[in-house]
Parts: structure tokens; C-alpha cells; sequence
């Protein structure tokens, strides 16, 4: 089974949920994912972020899906760690 | 508990706090000086049946609640989607599945509410003595006194209260609230007392 280890994800949002409001909301996606968040700029109304999720199995829906209903826009998938894993039995 | 959590995010998303407490004190101020000048222009004029007093007051209070609940559901709805509309054009995005698209539908009925109940619920705790009169339960002083002793206690306690936000003595912005309370009540006796 191929799981997403990790992702570097690069996204818009706007000011508010700040950074640590959107890493935590990212975070509870996942019963283990791990984020990393910078802010690369800050515009008038937005600002780019970088964010990185590292986990066991990674579910993108699930990531994509706690962006948008904080009002980010996902821009790019910019780094992606899957592996294979043997499935027991 | 969730529904509080959740109130608090739209809050914090749209920094509309102070909005909120702006919108209680404003309208808490005007329900508890409404209340006081019914009350002493009952008081100075000829005596009349308490329970009619009770009706005149409630009357008003409920007034103004709906006054208070409409005008700033309507004000902010304009303003929730304006600022919605600002800032799906800076993401280029459309946000209304996001908080940001919650916040525009939910914060104009949560600001109305505290905008409505504010003059309503203060309102109602001055009118307490009348009722309580009425009932049949006595009171140390007359009822329409005791009515203008909570009224002038209520809008001390806002003046403390405003005093606590702004980080200033408490004690001075009470006093400063309730010197607005005496000088209504000495304007009213002033030109409805002869």
C-alpha cells in the first residue's frame, strides 16, 4: 500500500485564522500529522504560506478539505514523500 | 459548549469582538435610560395604576429590543458581505464554503441578538421592582423608587464595566455613566415636571 509521508503544500490564505489557528486546524486532520507552517508574504488582505505535513498516511482530502474551510487556496503540491508499505496477512 | 467555540472562531476570524461589546453597551445604555425616563415621567406626573406603568415600559422595552435586533441585523449583513466580497477578490477565490462564508451568515444574527437583548434583558431587570410590587411582595421603597435605584445601578455597572475594557478606574467611569443618568433624570424633571 503506497502511503504520503509527507507534503509541502503552498498556499494562500487570508490574515485570519492566523498561522497557528490554520497549522492546528491542519493538524487535526489526521490523528498524527505533524505541521510545519511559514509565512513566505504578507499582502494587504492575504498572505502565502508554506505549510508541511509530515504523517503516517497522509489522506490530501482530508488536508484539502480543513484549507478550504478556513478560507485558504491551495497553489501547489510543492514537495511529496510516499512509500510503499507491505500490507500484513 | 461547541456552538461557543464555534461563535468565538467566527468572532476571532473577523475580529468582530469589539463590534459585539460596542453593540451590548451601546444599546444596554440606551434600554436602561429609556427605562429611567419612563419611569420619573411616571414619577412626576399623576399616579397611575402599576400595572399600566408595567405595560408602558414593557411596551417600550420590547420596542426596543426588535429596534435593536433589526437595525444591526440589517447594518451588519451589509457589512459582513461587503468585507466577504473584499476578500474573496484579494484570494480570487469564492469563500463561502469557508468560516469566512459562515461568519457572513451566522455574526449578523449573533451581533443582532446581543444588539436586541442587551436593552431588553436591562430592561427588564428594572422593571423587576414593579412586578415584584405588583405581586404583591413588598418593598422597602416604592416600587417606581426602587425601579430608578436598579436603573441607576445598572448603568453604573456598565459605566464599570466600559472602565475594565479600556483599562481605566472603574470607579470613575461609573461615575462618569452615572452622572449621564442624573443629568437625564434632572433634564426630564427639568421640562416634564411642571
Amino acid at each position: 500500500m503506497v502511503n504520503v509521508k509527507r507534503l509541502v503544500l503552498d498556499v494562500l490564505k487570508p490574515h485570519q485564522p492566523n498561522a497557528l489557528v490554520f497549522s492546528q486546524t491542519v493538524a487535526s486532520a489526521g490523528v498524527d500529522y505533524k505541521v510545519y507552517l511559514i509565512v513566505l508574504e504578507v499582502d494587504k488582505n492575504t498572505e502565502t504560506i508554506q505549510i508541511e505535513i509530515e504523517g503516517n498516511a497522509i489522506d490530501f482530502e482530508a488536508v484539502q478539505s480543513a484549507i478550504t474551510s478556513m478560507g485558504g487556496s491551495l497553489h501547489s503540491i510543492d514537495k511529496v514523500e510516499v512509500q510503499n508499505e507491505a500490507v500484513d496477512g | 459548549m461547541r456552538l461557543l467555540s464555534q461563535a468565538k472562531f467566527l468572532l476571532d476570524i473577523t475580529c468582530t469582538h469589539d463590534i459585539v461589546r460596542r453593540y451590548f453597551v451601546v444599546n444596554g445604555f440606551d434600554g436602561a435610560l429609556t427605562m429611567l425616563g419612563l419611569i420619573i415621567g411616571f414619577l412626576i406626573t399623576a399616579p397611575a395604576n402599576l400595572s399600566v406603568i408595567i405595560n408602558v415600559c414593557l411596551g417600550a422595552a420590547i420596542a426596543l429590543g426588535m429596534s435593536g435586533m433589526s437595525s444591526a441585523y440589517i447594518s451588519e449583513s451589509a457589512e459582513r458581505r461587503r468585507a466577504l466580497g473584499k476578500l474573496e477578490q484579494a484570494m480570487i477565490s469564492n469563500l463561502q464554503e469557508s468560516a469566512h462564508g459562515d461568519a457572513t451568515y451566522w455574526l449578523p444574527l449573533l451581533i443582532a441578538l446581543v444588539n436586541g437583548l442587551a436593552p431588553f434583558i436591562i430592561s427588564l431587570l428594572i422593571l423587576l421592582p414593579l412586578w415584584l410590587s405588583n405581586a404583591g411582595i413588598p418593598l422597602p421603597v416604592s416600587p417606581l423608587h426602587a425601579a430608578i435605584m436598579v436603573a441607576l445601578l445598572l448603568i453604573f455597572l456598565l459605566g464599570v464595566y466600559l472602565g475594565r475594557i479600556a483599562g481605566i478606574s472603574w470607579l470613575r467611569s461609573g461615575m462618569q455613566t452615572l452622572i449621564v443618568a442624573v443629568v437625564t433624570a434632572a433634564l426630564i424633571y427639568l421640562f416634564a415636571g411642571h
